[in-house]
């Protein structure tokens, strides 16, 4: 089944320019077991510079644990993983990260009595001066990383801040969700993993998120949004992976599909008709 | 924020990142005084309730006699409650510091005795008693550490147990002597010395100068940035304010205290004051601009996030605990020198719950994440305003511990409202 899928897609996408080239990303054959369960099997996935694939699938269906694993999270119990047509082996996030590998989680990684730079530059902060054993009795380097800071958020059109020496928690949802976005892409990464980004979030909010993902690929970076939400996905998709019960059913170009196949998909069938979707 | 707001702010961000004026800085100011960000208000309003109540009882309150009989009561459990301050930034608790400080106290007082009677002994002296002594607590605290975060134990249990063995083992080291009687001049000298009088005037000067120099060093390089800064009248202001309050307080220890008009006169600022306040400020430094200090507060806010961007939130915890038994250390040997001797009591009584209180006190939430170094400050002098206010009162040890735990829950009440406000405006 998934053999065949891939293969599908591949011929599918040769039809697009920026499919033709190294995928960014590749999963091949990547399983993840927790116990009995069988979270993933042989997955293949893939994602492209430029482009915003989605991640679909119903509750449990292997979503999280896909990114996590790529994160380096924990491990795949087998299968192999490619980053620019290198095969690498991701065993922490401090590995994803140094490829290139961002991940904005579905239960935000912020922390909420840091003010909004604290946070963009949490773990990787910048210092006045160097010392390999006194790294962390450094000064930090304030006024550069909250410049840093203002400009990401400046270049991805984040505006609605008041300031960003504000500690997270007195921000909105949607203007957490930017600024973790922002911290994804504070760090020259390549690759953007989106869980869930728009959940929980008003008209207005996910508006300025689903934005916001655009501007990165157009800043020729990958970008993977998991999501719930058909309609989101596809206006800001290029492609759409289908997970059910941990396997791959299928990719699909968002133009040349609609909900209907996609829910199919999801539901094997089962469900014709969501509530609200539009036909 | 709806949607209609989000439009309107549209280009607030760079706003912001103009330099703002004077009264925008004041009105930003009261505007978080209304949203309930009260900072050090409530303590201080309560400070000068405390001090009035205990004036008007027994006259003898507001004495510079008393005042520095004050400042050498609270110093051991400030300087205790320093590190209560990070492992509460933490979400963790630590109660074995009153035995821990103990172990350091009773190490210090013991090994300075043998140094007299044997010879093998004889190279020690306080200057490297004091480090040895404080280097034993380190190394308890990294014990601790170790078992709380190898074994996924919870702090409360282990420092738990701590309590109980390290008074076990300060028992054990005194034996049935009972007192350690500590005759180094150096060690018993530390909380009691005052210096000269012109030192009391330097201290207070360098203090505003090193706060004033790192102020518009701040600002400078802000504005050269092209960040927003504090406005430099508001740092003079803010300079001229901390100028009189520290020239009162000089002028204070300056005054001559001696009970007799005859006798040599006593005046000048206590040796344990300016320990005290070097360790604020390098303590303050270490939360407040390091990554350590981050990385504390990072992982009281909120634990799995800090473990997502790669801190290694194990080695800051251990560290964090070593660091809370090495001041314990330091607090123990000021108690120590405070009695001129260490016995089968010390780190006992109400220490622990002092220390722990004048965190909390001062605004140190238990929850993690929330504090200020200078919370202790303020959270101790509270505490032993009340204990020696008591005291000059002769109200019996009960009446004591019933105001002083009065004390602490209006303390947390306040900052509950406070925070119940802050959540309500938003700021939360
Ligand atoms: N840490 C874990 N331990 C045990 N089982 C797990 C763990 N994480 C995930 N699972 C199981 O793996 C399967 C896939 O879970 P996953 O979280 O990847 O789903 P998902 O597609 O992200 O779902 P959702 O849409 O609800 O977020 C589920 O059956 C889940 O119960
Ligand atoms: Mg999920």
């Amino acid at each position: 089944m998934s053999e065949n899928a891939f293969e599908e897609d591949r011929r599918h996408d040769a039809q697009d320019p920026i499919y033709s080239g190294t995928p960014l990303l590749e999963t091949r054959g990547v399983s993840k077991r927790f116990g009995a369960v069988e979270a993933l099997s042989q997955v293949d996935f893939d994602a492209y510079a430029g482009e915003v694939v989605a991640l679909v699938g119903d509750n449990g269906a292997g979503k999280s644990t896909l990114i996590k694993g790529i994160a380096g999270i924990y491990g795949f119990d087998e299968g192999e993983t490619y980053f620019e047509g290198k095969q690498v082996s991701i065993h922490s996030p401090r590995d994803s990260a140094s490829l290139g590998i961002e991940v904005v989680y579905q239960d935000l990684a912020l922390a909420d009595n840091l003010d909004v730079v604290s946070n963009m530059f949490l773990g990787r902060e910048w210092l006045q001066g160097k010392s390999r054993l006194f790294g962390n009795l450094l000064p930090l380097s304030e006024v550069e990383m909250e410049q840093r800071a203002v400009a990401t958020l400046g270049e991805l059109a984040v505006t609605t801040l008041q300031s960003v020496r504000l500690p997270v928690a007195s921000l909105s949802g949607g203007q957490r969700q930017s600024v973790a976005i922002a911290k994804a892409v504070l760090w020259n990464s390549k690759l953007v993993i989106l869980d869930e980004p728009t959940a929980a979030l008003g008209v207005a909010q996910t508006r300025q998120v689903l934005n916001l993902v655009r501007r990165l690929a157009e800043k020729k970076l990958g970008v993977v949004v998991i999501s719930h939400n058909l309609h989101d996905i596809f206006e800001v998709a290029d492609r759409i992976t289908v997970l059910r019960l941990g396997h791959k059913v299928k990719t699909y170009i968002t133009k040349d599909t609609d909900q209907q196949e996609v829910v199919h998909a999801i539901t094997a069938g089962q469900v014709k008709v969501v509530p609200g979707m539009s036909s | 924020m709806s949607a209609h707001e989000t439009i309107e702010n549209q280009g607030a961000l760079l706003d912001s990142q103009m330099p703002q004026s004077p009264a925008e800085y004041v009105r930003a100011y009261l505007r978080r005084l209304r949203a309930g960000d009260l900072g050090a208000l409530p303590i201080i309003v309560g400070l000068v309730i405390i001090a009035i109540i205990f004036q008007s009882a027994n006259a003898n309150f507001i004495t510079p006699r008393n005042l520095v009989n004050l400042v050498i009561q609270m110093a051991g459990i400030t300087v205790i409650a320093y590190g209560v301050v990070f492992v509460l930034l933490l979400g963790e608790i630590d109660l074995s510091i009153g035995y821990v400080s103990a172990v350091a106290g009773v190490s210090a007082a013991i090994l300075l005795r043998d140094s007299l009677t044997n010879p093998a002994l004889s190279w020690m002296d306080w200057w490297n008693v004091i480090p040895i002594a404080l280097a034993i607590a380190a190394a308890v605290g990294f014990l601790h550490g170790l078992l709380i975060t190898f074994f996924q134990l919870p702090s409360f249990i282990v420092t738990l147990a701590g309590l109980l063995a390290w008074n076990g083992v300060v028992l054990l080291i005194i034996g049935p002597g009972g007192t350690v009687v500590i005759q180094n001049a150096v060690v018993r000298d530390l909380a009691s010395a005052v210096l000269p009088p012109i030192w009391s005037w330097i201290i207070v000067g360098v203090f505003v100068a090193i706060y004033g120099i790192n102020e518009f060093w701040t600002m400078r390089t802000r504005l050269r940035a092209g960040l927003r800064a504090k406005p430099a009248s508001i740092i003079i202001a803010q300079i001229a304010f901390m100028s009189v309050i520290g020239a009162i307080i000089a002028y204070v220890f300056n005054i001559n205290r001696a009970l007799n008009a005859e006798a040599l006169p006593q005046q000048g600022m206590p040796v344990i004051a300016v320990i005290m306040l070097i360790l604020l400020m390098l303590l303050t430094f270490v939360a407040e601009r390091t990554r350590f200090g981050r990385y504390v507060y990072a992982i009281g806010g909120n634990k799995e996030a800090a473990r997502r961007a790669g801190i290694r939130v194990e080695r800051i915890r251990v560290l964090v605990f070593m660091l809370s038994s090495f001041m314990a250390g330091c607090g123990g040997i000021i108690l120590a020198s405070r009695l001129k001797s260490v016995a089968t009591d010390a780190g006992g009584g109400s220490l622990l719950l002092y220390a722990i209180a004048s965190a909390v006190i001062g605004g140190t939430s238990l929850f993690g994440g929330r504090g200020k170094l200078s919370s202790a400050v303020l959270g101790a002098l509270v505490i032993a305003s009340v204990d020696n206010g008591m005291g000059l009162l002769n109200l019996s040890a009960g009446v004591k511990f019933i105001i002083t735990g009065l004390v602490l829950l209006a303390a947390v009440v306040v900052d509950a409202l406070s925070r119940r406000r802050q959540s309500q405006s938003g700021i939360r």
